[in-house]
């Protein structure tokens, strides 16, 4: 059967049907209105109209993050192109699939500082997994085959398909996807058995094992959650994650110790300073995580199991690497574990359990409680209480807000957290929630904001309001740029430079203006009641919670400093003081 | 210089990697990248290395099989074992790059570089050149009463020793092609 004939801009449509795609997050302009044309004539593929491009990517991030397929943004040349840069970028940190398809000025016009012209495959190769120009109809569906794979196979990440107007006007035949083009890039995804089988004799022995889990458990998919959580309950290791892997083991587990780094739990950063044997299960030793890379963990040997090779060794040397897909890796793993006779070091464990359970008693996230004002944590405590048990998603700005969220919140699935985590991108959260919600529009879609962050894109109320998306917008409203404010109070002399907004906008009014709802609480006694409310409320909610300004998130490992350093929010004043500083 | 007389960062006479991981000696190294043709693919792997500042010190690239569009990008960098051994995972980590050779690391390498000189002058300084330029065995590919153009085939250091000697005796341009470079035997 010959190949059918149509125009790019028809095939661009029929290879997001092909490829499984139900929904595009997009913003028309001149460089894409044959594509706009074709979607226009067609049910199968949703369009979300955004408000803003950077919006569209975000959205399709929190798709992809909540549903583990390819996420897709449509936007035109120029500034469509050079807005989704951020996205890109988010997406690129944090290792999630994103497909942005963008217009271009036509082919013979490229290079002529045409009207909207911007070279988008050089300004987003840095920021993309890979990007293509398409020149020729007649490749344009095999490359948007491609870019599909090259999204989701190996480390996921986003590409960009770049094509000309007159590329989307053009006939050709169309390229179905069995038949295009097998890619050379297949990234290895079985495990080295020696190493596995290394590792699991370090398992055997080990007096102070740890997990220490990452968004790649996540990305890897259900089924390497399944299996981590199989091989927790079975060692009785305990575990501890980054903020990208929250929810691939259960909150509620109980070997779960907690997030770890910067503004992790006591007795997951202690537990990572003491370990013996460190499990780095897709995480990348990333800054906020590491601390002080020199005093790092100092007496552990370190097993590190990532499908990309450059995440091995880049910032700490480890001793058994294991490159490959986190999923087979632990099936293959859990088999020789179970084959070798279920070791582990019982009496180790026990004792390593009891000195984990007398650092748990620290109860390091213990705050002051206020009869009179909101403290953040508390709020998001009631919001937990009031919420748990619900089909329930969490998406967050970026901030303190965002660190409480990690520590209060709990997941028990994998895929209901969707945060800015590499690139911490202020405004991430409100577009991400919208995604997420078009993906699952029965369930709760939260988004814990600080309100800084969160006037970042709240453009893209209207898109909630447009599409019927009924997001939760709680945000903590502390009128300050909360973690900004924290820094300047404990490392820059409490020179609060730039750190406060005025002229805030009346959320609830700014809700009527958007045509949804509005809520303002600032007594600890109405909390509950108001957040019964806004779940209720069917339709997205500006929930405005007036909490203490000055509230400081604990437990924080100053930058710099090892894990065993870690202030908690009894030593603030000692540290401010200087006397942890000497 | 160790005992045994190895210098430090080269595995060239080892079946074992004896580099120090933890080493702070920089070593320069040549990597032969094998590429898929496509537009941009130089531009991607330039921009990683002045992206997370790692060194160029020479550039080559040309297709090297049409049929089956690959090019060849033969790049000598410097850095110290992490951070070659981070090159060239992050090399071939990218989508378009097929397989990445540390030609220093991996055994014997033949490396050669093409420079052409431009050297003016007259009387003794013109017979000089001349005579240097056999005992180099550079070929004259260009004359006129008062000018030659050097072509010369060797290592990056030859071509340097070349260029030094003919400073005096009126070198007016230089350009050099980059080393491409193939490893030993088979």
């Amino acid at each position: 059967m010959t190949a059918k004939v149509m125009t790019g801009a028809k095939m661009v449509v029929q290879a997001l049907k092909d490829q499984g795609v139900e929904v595009v997050f997009g913003y028309p302009g001149g460089a894409v209105l044959p594509i706009y044309d074709e979607i226009f004539q067609q049910n199968d593929i949703r369009h979300i109209l955004v408000r803003h491009e950077q919006g569209a990517v975000h959205m399709a991030e929190g798709y992809a993050r909540s549903t583990g397929k390819v996420g897709v943004a449509l936007v035109t040349s120029g500034p469509g192109a050079t807005n989704a840069v951020t996205g890109l970028t988010d997406a690129l940190m944090d290792s999630i699939p994103i497909l942005v398809l963008s217009g271009q000025v036509p082919t013979f016009m490229i290079g002529t500082d045409g009207f909207q012209e911007a070279d988008t495959v050089g300004i987003t190769r840095p920021c993309t997994k890979m990007n293509w120009l398409v020149k020729e109809t007649d490749r344009l569906a095999d490359t948007i085959h491609q870019a599909f794979h090259v999204a989701k196979s190996g480390r996921p990440g986003p590409v960009l398909v770049d094509i000309p107007k007159d590329v989307q006007f053009a006939t050709g035949p169309y390229t179905a996807p069995e038949k295009a083009k097998v890619s050379h890039y297949q990234p290895r995804v079985k495990g080295d058995i020696d190493a596995i089988t290394r590792m699991v004799e370090l398992m055997e022995t080990a007096e102070r094992p740890l997990f220490y889990t990452g968004g790649g458990v996540i990305n890897s998919g259900k089924g390497a959650s399944q299996l981590l959580c199989e091989f927790v309950e079975a060692t009785g290791f305990p575990i501890t994650s980054t903020l990208m892997g929250l929810g691939a083991y259960p909150a509620s587990g109980k070997a779960w110790l907690g997030m770890l780094g910067m503004h992790g739990l006591y007795e997951a950063n202690l537990a990572m300073h003491g370990c013996d044997l460190m499990i780095n299960v897709g995480a990348r030793f990333d800054d906020r995580i590491t601390g002080r890379v020199a005093d790092f963990s100092p007496k552990s040997k370190k097993v590190h199991i990532d499908i990309d090779p450059s995440s091995i060794n880049k910032v700490i040397r480890v001793d058994v690497p294991i490159l490959g897909d986190v999923g087979h890796i632990l099936e293959d793993a859990l088999k020789i574990w179970k084959a070798r006779g279920r070791r582990v070091n019982k009496d180790g464990l026990a004792k390593w359990w009891g000195q984990i359970n007398e650092w748990r008693a620290v109860n390091c996230l213990s705050y002051t409680p206020s009869s009179s004002t909101i403290k953040p944590q508390y709020a998001l405590e009631r919001l937990e209480a009031l919420t748990k048990g619900m089909d329930r998603y969490i998406t967050t700005e970026v901030g303190q807000h965002q660190m409480w969220a990690a520590q209060f919140l709990g997941f028990d699935e994998p895929n209901r957290w969707m945060t800015s985590g590499g690139l911490g991108t202020m405004g991430y959260g409100i577009p991400a929630s919208i995604g997420v919600q078009v993906a699952h529009p029965e369930a709760l879609v939260i988004n814990v904001a600080g309100e800084a962050s969160w006037l970042m894109n709240m453009q893209e109320m209207g898109t909630a309001m447009q599409f019927r998306a009924p997001v939760k917008q709680f945000i903590l409203n502390n009128e300050r740029l909360g973690m900004v404010r924290q820094w300047q109070e404990l490392l820059h002399g409490e020179r609060y430079s730039h750190s406060w907004s005025e002229s805030l906008p009346d959320f609830v009014k700014l809700a009527e203006a958007f045509g949804c709802k509005g809520l303002r609480v600032d007594d600890p006694k109405d909390l509950d009641d108001a957040i019964l409310e806004m779940i209720r409320y069917d339709g997205p909610v500006i929930f405005d919670c007036r909490v203490e300004k000055h509230e400081n998130c604990f437990p924080m490992i100053p930058s710099g400093k090892p894990h065993n350093e870690m202030l908690l929010s009894a030593d603030a004043d000692a540290f401010k003081s200087g006397a942890v500083l000497v | 210089m160790s005992a045994l007389k190895i210098k430090k960062g080269s595995t060239s006479h080892s079946a074992y990697d004896l580099r120090d991981p933890h080493s702070e000696v920089e070593a320069s190294h040549t990597l032969a990248v094998i590429v898929e043709n496509e537009p941009g693919v130089l531009a991607r792997v330039i921009g990683l290395f002045s992206g997370r500042g790692y060194n160029i010190d020479s550039l080559t690239v040309a297709e090297v099989d049409h049929t089956g569009h690959r090019s060849r990008i033969t790049v000598v960098t410097r850095g110290t074992p992490a951070v070659i051994d981070q090159i060239e995972a992050q090399l071939s980590r990218m989508v378009p790059v097929h397989a990445v050779h540390d030609l220093t690391a991996e055994g014997p390498s033949v490396q050669r570089e093409l420079a052409l000189f431009k050297v003016v002058g007259k009387g003794d300084q013109r017979i000089e050149a001349l005579r240097l330029c056999e005992i180099f065995r550079a070929k004259v590919v260009d004359t006129s009463l008062e000018s030659f153009v050097f072509e010369l085939t060797g290592t990056p250091d030859k071509i340097d020793a070349f260029a030094d000697l003919m400073r005096p005796l009126g070198l007016k341009e230089i350009a050099r092609t980059g080393v491409a470079a193939l490893s030993r035997g088979f």
